[in-house]
């Protein structure tokens, strides 16, 4: 018996761990590192219809407990990851989600259509909440109802499951989880990253080249533990909880708070070497605490 | 390869005006370490590690020493870690200098500023041992920050400016270029953007090699943040660098 095993729709996971979106490029740089069929799955960077050259430079900072980014979904396009990236990521017997993103609803649907038919794409999360780009992004996550209409259009021509990422910037996040759930998502990611700044004390001015940036790390991890416990009272769709994990004890705590697979983003960043090790820990874990299987743990902490 | 191990730090020295000098012993760093790579080093109740540029390699020894500038908190809790105590460092990262196409007799001029100065002693000393002429200028504002002025001197003709005049020639290391006109079959320089500039636009159509420099997080190119535009698109610093053809990259 496998005892980390999760199943989620469109994922038979071997274990509940993958890099974030973002965090992971195409997998190239890790798979020179370790063996990415570790991995129980892998979430590619936002792949928009055509390529991207981001923002400009500084792209990051740190704060204490986290780091700011933008970004700005610098990507090679559809294109390339069609005919580039996923083909090479094809040697791994590891599902791939598809992150997505748009700057218009019909972007959306177009880069949704053509990437759910590559063959180890099994599931997609669409990204509405990346909070770096002027248009699209979060721009289709905080308003209910846009939120179920990028959705519902994106289900309509989707292969595979879709999963809806959902921003941490709103008033209430469960309305928006209602309403993504209503518009017939097959699951949810949360958090994206949250808004914030720095100012550069030598110039007076934002540091970063966009002002503003994501706010990820340990430092964001409470506000997402309290939103995947939230969320996951609400809709009856699965959850993959992502915020400021960097161990197999943040993992269980997410399952805990009702996630049924976690996503890595930022430690990656501090140890590349982060995922297989989290993994590694999670069955000596099981073991200190009596767990039999994961599964079994995913909402304890409401149920 | 990239390795990632916890290196031992057997000296911790200040040695000008806000520069120190960190020596680190390992194994697989030390012993795949090429001129002109970085490391990225953890710091204590730190998220993101720094990176810094490799200044010399003892392959025998398999010591690495560091030179680096206090720039803000990371870099300062970095300076406060004592000899003997052990740090966690991933690297060799990046592409390096390339050396191994120039001739012995061919001349190689090197040009420094400030602590963009570090990674060019272990190119000097590796074109010095491959038997090619090298000639280093050094840029600093003031006499305070000087450093490895006679290591460099060393290894080959070596001048230093200093902004003020309060050592070596007054002025800008590109205005004493200027002025001396050395020949050369290669440039290789690292420091600011300012100073690459004026580089590029002194020695159009010329052999110029640059090391740059951005904020970085992960240093091996998965998180897409230490870029730089080109004529068509964009570059890592990290791993398409740090070390570009002056033609390849808009500065």
């Amino acid at each position: 018996m496998n005892r980390l095993a999760v199943s989620l729709p469109g994922l038979d996971l071997k274990n509940p761990v993958m890099p974030a979106s973002g965090c992971f490029g195409f997998g190239r740089e890790f798979a020179r590192l370790y063996d990415l069929n570790q991995l129980g799955a892998i979430i590619i960077k936002a792949t928009t219809l055509e390529p991207r050259i981001g923002n400009p430079t500084p792209r990051v900072a740190e704060t204490p407990g986290g780091m700011l980014n933008a970004i700005g979904l610098q990507n090679p396009g559809l294109d390339k990851v069609l005919t580039e990236e996923l083909p090479w990521l094809e040697q791994f017997s590891v599902p791939i989600i598809a992150n997505i993103a748009g700057s218009t609803l019909e972007e959306y649907v177009e880069v949704a259509r053509r990437i759910s038919t590559a063959p180890n794409v099994h599931a997609l999360e669409v990204n509405i909440s990346c909070p770096n780009v002027k248009e699209g992004g979060v721009a289709f996550g905080s308003v209910p109802a846009t939120a179920r209409k990028v959705t519902e259009h994106v289900k309509m021509v989707s292969k595979v499951p879709v999963y809806v990422k959902l921003s941490p910037n709103v008033t209430d996040i469960t309305e928006i989880a209602r309403a993504v759930e209503a518009g017939g998502a097959d699951g949810l990611s949360l958090i994206n990253t949250i808004t914030g700044m720095t100012i550069d004390l030598a110039t007076g001015k934002p540091l970063l080249g966009n002002r503003t940036g994501g706010l990820s790390g340990p430092a964001i991890k409470p506000i997402a533990i309290r939103m995947v416990y939230e969320v996951s009272q609400v809709v009856s769709i699965p959850i993959i909880g992502v915020g400021g994990i960097q161990s197999a004890e943040d993992v269980l705590e997410f399952i805990y708070a009702g996630a049924s697979a976690v996503a890595v983003g930022t430690a990656n960043f501090t140890d590349p070497f982060i995922c297989p090790k989290i993994i590694n820990d999670l069955e000596p874990l099981l073991d200190e605490y009596g767990i039999d299987r994961l599964e079994d743990c995913i909402g304890r902490s409401w149920k | 390869m990239i390795y990632m191990e916890d290196m031992v730090i057997t000296e911790q020295a200040q040695i000008a005006n806000e520069i120190f000098r960190i020596k680190l012993s390992g194994h697989s760093i030390p012993k795949n370490a090429r001129a002109g790579q970085f490391v990225h080093l953890q710091v204590p109740g730190h998220l993101l590690r720094r990176p810094i540029s490799v200044c010399s390699i003892d392959r025998k020894k398999r010591v690495i020493s560091l030179v680096y500038r206090i720039s803000g908190k990371g870099t300062v809790k970095i300076s406060r870690l004592p000899e003997g105590a052990t740090v966690n460092v991933l690297g060799p990262l990046g592409n390096g200098f390339p050396i191994f196409d120039m001739e012995p007799g061919q001349k190689a001029l090197l040009v420094g500023g400030g602590i963009g100065v570090p990674p060019l002693y272990e190119l000097a000393r590796q074109l010095r041992k491959r038997g090619i002429d090298v000639t280093t200028i050094l840029g600093f504002k003031t006499k305070h920050e000087v450093f490895y002025e006679r290591e460099f001197s060393r290894i080959g003709s070596t001048f230093v400016t200093t902004d003020d005049g309060s050592f070596g020639e007054k002025g800008l290391v590109t205005d004493f270029i200027k002025i001396r006109n050395f020949p050369f079959d290669r440039l290789y320089a690292c420091g600011p953007e300012p100073m690459l500039r004026a580089l590029n636009e002194m020695f159009p159509g010329k052999n110029l090699y640059f090391s740059l420099e951005e904020r970085m997080a992960c240093g091996i190119g998965a998180c897409y943040a230490c870029v730089k535009r080109t004529g068509t698109g964009v570059v890592k610093v990290c791993t398409d660098g740090p070390v570009f053809h002056s033609g390849g990259i808009r500065l």
